[in-house]
């Protein structure tokens, strides 16, 4: 890499390091109560957690149909 | 001093900046946020499907918006459509190239996309008139593998390469329309935030990057992993991420505090985390590792919870679906069959790779002994 490539590559570093540097941040307690206040919502929407019944589970034993 | 200097020393000062900035805003620990809460109860998850068909190692899976079908790549050099409810296979399409290393599901269903070592993102369509799949647009510009690939719509993909970057290409005219630079080693995973707007990549330099689609900035960068980076997933909100690592650990990022919340990881467990998915709620993480396991963590206590459970040796060879009764036969084969109930067999080989369906009812896990497993 030649001096000029080297400095510019080191320029948008600095950039976009400024840019990261300026945002806004959220204060944890909030950000993560959040978080918590949205699995805790969730809860009953997530069926890996809350476990499946048979009766509404799509991949339960499969069975084999017969004709009567 | 030479200008190079002063913008390595300007690049440092920025980089405690936003270390203090950080630092900031900790005003609690997720930990301390949590301790009202209980762990959730101990989850054992148990094989529901066998996906039988591939020949070799399982590289990637990815499920159907329909939360039914899904899309597994192999380095057999196949596509497999699968109907997971039934175990049919919908759609078998052959590769140009075996090296693959992703797959993914179009959210409409009509295309499946793959890539790998040949440095492209090949798309398919499903649902030509004759009904037969073919290859729609090779889309080539990546100067190293394609590691990830995901569909935002019909005609736009975005892609990460073992050349560092990202991009996004329309899919009609096979041109990227944002490349994504600013990672320095090979990016390894890609995931899209759930309102589209976002994406996130996981990198070999160690660091995650937030990635904005409509004027293509990267808006944040996440570091703290001593190691590369192989895996990544969105928090069912949008507002945290979720990182897997050679270093052994997961990490749960929060997006509007920029900073890590909490790390998964126990002493006992020392190999590297290849693939990660979260349930729907986003209270469980399931994270496939390379001792052929899948641990399951409660994302808010930071403690283990579970496991896709694999007992090493033996071999899963008939499921009766009548019956209760599990056969085995031992991988040496002079003892007759024993008959178990209860027995929950796992994958032989690494678990590559692992995805919760959209409805959140499965976890599908794929691996290197050339199954896939449905589990909930």
């Amino acid at each position: 890499m030649s001096a000029s490539s080297a400095v510019n590559a080191m320029k948008k570093v600095v950039q976009q390091l400024r840019f990261e540097a300026s945002i806004n941040r959220v204060k944890v307690s909030q950000a993560a109560a959040e978080l918590q206040q949205f699995c805790l919502q969730n809860a009953h929407h997530d069926p890996l957690l809350t476990g499946v019944s048979s009766s509404t589970n799509p991949f339960r034993p499969q069975k084999v149909c017969s004709f009567l | 001093m030479g200008e190079l200097e002063q913008l390595r020393q300007e690049a440092e000062l920025l980089k405690k900046q936003i270390e203090e900035a950080r630092k900031g805003v900790a005003d609690t620990t997720l930990a301390e946020l949590t301790s009202g809460i209980e762990v959730v109860g101990r989850v054992q998850m148990k094989t529901r499907r066998t996906l039988r068909g591939h020949l070799a190692k399982i590289y990637a899976l990815h499920w159907s918006t329909d939360s039914r079908l899904m899309v597994s790549a192999s380095q057999d050099g196949k596509l497999i459509v699968w109907d997971t409810y039934t175990t049919n296979k919908v759609n078998a399409i052959p590769l140009r190239s075996s090296w693959v290393m992703t797959c993914a599901y179009a959210p409409s269903g009509n295309f499946v996309a793959c890539g790998g070592l040949d440095n492209m993102c090949s798309i398919y369509n499903l649902k030509t008139r004759d009904g037969n799949v073919k290859v729609s647009r090779e889309l080539t510009a990546h100067s190293g593998y394609l590691s990830c690939c995901r569909f935002l719509n019909d005609n736009e993909i975005i892609t990460s390469s073992g050349d560092t970057t990202c991009a996004v290409w329309d899919i009609e005219t096979g041109t990227q329309k944002t490349v994504f630079m600013g990672h320095t080693g090979d990016c390894m995973s890609l995931a899209v935030s759930p309102d589209l707007n976002l994406f996130i990549s996981g990198a070999c330099d160690w660091s995650a990057k937030l990635w904005d689609l409509r004027d293509g900035n990267c808006r944040q960068t996440f570091i703290g992993h001593e190691s590369d980076i192989n895996a990544i997933c969105f928090f069912p909100s949008g507002n945290a991420i979720c990182t897997g690592s050679d270093d052994a650990t997961c990490k749960l990022y929060d997006l509007r505090s920029d900073q890590e919340l909490t790390s998964y990881s126990q002493e006992s467990i020392i190999c590297g985390i290849t693939s990660i998915s979260m349930s729907r709620s986003g209270r469980m993480i399931l994270a496939g590792y390379d001792d052929f396991n899948c641990n399951i963590w409660d994302t808010l206590k930071a403690e283990r919870i579970g496991e896709c459970s694999s007992e090493p040796g033996h071999s899963d060879l008939i499921m009766e679906p009548l019956s209760i009764l599990l056969f085995q036969v031992w991988t040496d084969c002079s003892l007759p069959p024993l008959l178990l109930s209860g027995v929950l067999a796992g994958h032989d080989n690494r678990v590559s790779c692992i995805g919760v369906n959209e409805d959140g009812m499965a976890a599908a896990t794929g691996s290197w002994d050339s199954f896939l497993k449905i589990w909930n």
